[in-house]
């Protein structure tokens, strides 16, 4: 079925393209917001924003596929984003990995069944300073311990659980819609 | 002037752990906005040169002369763009991302004043996609200059400036370590794969949407304000004779106080791992340390008494050359040698415990995921060195591993159209070098 922006989106869309010379220079903007609302990016997702930007949809799979955080596939709710690269790695990145890995009981790059977590091995995510470190969202986790791991998927799950039972079918909180120029809502 | 006279000048950490520091009220009580007001007097021309005098080299990694940078636009050029590069991913640096956290106004004023020197009436600050926490601090911190009249609004300038004003717009990436180089920025900007192009044309001419750009990165800009109200002459003699300012430090790995350190350009590293960040944990010893973000060629503890700054890295006869294979110089072109670079300014610190092999398969690893797949001596050239060396490391070694990664390496440098290329080769015949016993002994173990 194809798929249609939120209001919410449409009004984004418009600010953004008010932004750039050229539509397709909001592509990387607005595929942000698709994401945002979709949840990921599957055929009917490119289709509109290739239909919005007047691009072709094989221009808007190239530039999807190119970029690591355009998805094809549903994500879990919290995205793990660990790090590995050098400074983590020296001070325990990948026992951390693998600790996370062995709790949720899978492997970095899959979601749990249930929908709540994907794991994913990130290259370096520029807090090398706070070594072990990972992302979910918005916040950053630094200075990782197992202890602190534990703490952390906990509420995680908790906050997640809170969410499902509210039962909307697109969350407002879901994520935030930013970076899309002067008077968008932080 | 000594680089210990300079020890305690801060520029564009100044506001750093200061409550609200991200706040427009807060930057402009601590004098934020008065160099923008200061610039408007002066000729936009004027604004350049003291850039030029200020010694400002591009913090971004490749230390290129900012006002230099800044006088490439042609005259004729009737659009300019100045795009900030937030893509902040090389491994071992943190910098930009705290910078933008803590005083994203500093930015927005180093922005307006550069926009005006430059002619630019749109500028994009181009910001990594996975940081989203500081997109929101900054597109906030955007929002309350544009209230407070600071942006959107024609403002009188002086000196025949003319009335100026000013549109910032915050792009967000999506995860790819080649938008940081420029060119692939710009694609990225407009929509694209983030794929580099071929330069000429430089940026300067045919950037942004084809018009004039200057790309710089965001330490670069955050010295703009205070060179403007303190002057090129007192920014340039806080540094090294070619090289004008303080220097953002990012210290990693195995030190017992790691952090983002704002230290005068000249202090050496043996001064910034011991002193400043408290020496090695746990009783341990030194092994070596990467100068400036990963893609730089490592240095030995016996080479740590050569000081941060851009110059000393290339040229200083303390460090040792890079070779193809022992007693064999790398040439960079024209019998030009190399030794090191100083970056990003990311450190990363690695104690006598660290299975160097490891670590350099890591960065191979890196590499080869990030490399954008235009060119068939990058594209393939990576996936070697990132297979070879992990097997090398996992005990899987063959012989002749050490120069079959050696001469990968020689194959990709010079022969790609961006300095991915190199920026994979350099440091895998820097480990060669420095550490090329720890590599023989993972093949004789192998054997």
């Amino acid at each position: 079925m194809p798929l249609e922006f939120s209001a919410q989106s449409k009004e984004l869309i418009d600010r953004l393209l008010a932004q750039y010379p050229t539509k397709q220079a909001a592509l990387l903007p607005v595929l942000h917001v698709a994401q945002d609302q979709f949840g990921y990016l599957p055929d009917e997702a490119l289709e509109l924003v290739a239909k919005t930007l007047e691009l072709s949809p094989a221009h808007v799979f190239g530039v999807i596929t190119f970029y690591t955080m355009f998805h094809r596939e549903k994500h879990g709710r919290n995205e793990l984003m660990v790090c590995t690269n050098v400074s983590c790695m020296l001070r325990g990145g990948y026992d951390i990995l693998r600790y996370i890995e062995k709790k949720l009981d899978i492997k970095a790059g899959e979601t749990t069944p249930d929908g709540a977590f994907t794991i994913v091995e990130e290259e370096c995510l520029a807090a090398c300073a706070n070594a072990p470190m990972m992302i979910c969202g918005n916040d950053y986790f630094l200075d990782l311990t197992e202890k602190k791991v534990d703490a952390i998927l906990d509420d995680l799950r908790r906050r997640w659980q809170e969410r499902q039972r509210m039962e909307s079918p697109v969350d407002p909180n879901r994520r935030t819609l930013m970076g899309v120029g002067p008077g968008a809502k932080t | 002037m000594s680089w210990q006279d300079a020890k305690d000048v801060k520029i564009v950490t100044k506001n750093f752990g200061v409550d609200g520091s991200h706040k427009l009220s807060v930057y402009v009580e601590r004098g934020g906005w008065q160099a923008f007001r200061k610039a408007l007097t002066l000729a936009p021309a004027a604004v350049t040169d003291e850039v030029k005098k200020s010694n400002l080299r591009g913090r971004g990694g490749a230390g290129f002369p900012t006002g230099l940078k800044w006088s490439f636009i042609p005259k004729e050029a009737r659009t300019v763009y100045l795009v900030v590069n937030a893509d902040e991913s090389e491994p071992g640096t943190c910098k930009d991302r705290e910078l933008l956290a803590y005083d994203p106004h500093l930015l927005i004023e180093g922005m307006a004043i550069a926009s005006y020197a430059l002619g630019c009436k749109h500028a994009y600050i181009y910001i990594r996609g996975e940081m989203m926490r500081e997109a929101r601090i900054v597109q906030a911190a955007l929002d309350e200059a544009y209230a407070g009249g600071y942006l959107g609004r024609e403002l009188a300038a002086g000196a025949g400036g003319g009335p100026f004003k000013l549109e910032i717009t915050l792009h967000r990436g999506a995860g790819a370590y080649i938008c940081g180089e420029e060119t692939a920025l710009l694609n990225s900007l407009e929509g694209k794969r983030g794929w580099p192009r071929l330069k000429p044309p430089f940026p300067a001419v045919k950037g942004l949407f084809q018009q004039a750009t200057i790309v710089n990165n965001v330490e670069t800009l955050m010295n703009i304000p205070d060179i403007v109200v303190k002057g090129g002459e007192w920014f340039a003699k806080l540094g090294t004779p070619k090289s004008g300012g303080t220097r953002i430090v990012c210290v990693s790995g195995h030190v017992k106080k790691p952090g983002v350190y704002e230290l005068p350009m000249g202090i050496p590293f043996r001064d910034v791992i011991y002193d400043v960040c408290g020496g090695i944990p746990g009783g341990r010893t030194l092994k070596g340390l990467i100068p400036g973000g990963s893609s730089m060629p490592p240095l030995d503890a016996q080479e740590i008494d050569v000081p941060v700054e851009f110059d000393a890295l290339m040229t200083d006869p303390r460090i040792k050359d890079v070779e193809v294979k022992p007693g064999v110089p790398f040439d960079m072109g024209g019998g030009r040698r190399l030794k090191t670079m100083a970056g990003s300014g990311g450190v990363v610190v690695f104690d006598d415990s660290t299975d160097v092999v490891a670590l350099c398969a890591r960065i191979m690893r890196f590499y080869a995921h990030e490399s954008c797949g235009q060119c068939t001596p990058c594209r393939e050239g990576t996936g070697w060195l990132a297979r070879v060396c992990t097997r090398l490391a996992e005990g899987d070694g063959r012989p002749g591993d050490v120069d079959l990664m050696a001469n990968i390496a020689h194959g990709i440098a010079g022969n790609t159209i961006c300095p991915l290329g190199e920026a994979a080769a350099w440091p895998m015949l820097g480990f060669l070098t420095k550490f090329r016993a720890d590599f023989e002994q993972k093949l004789r173990k192998a054997a």
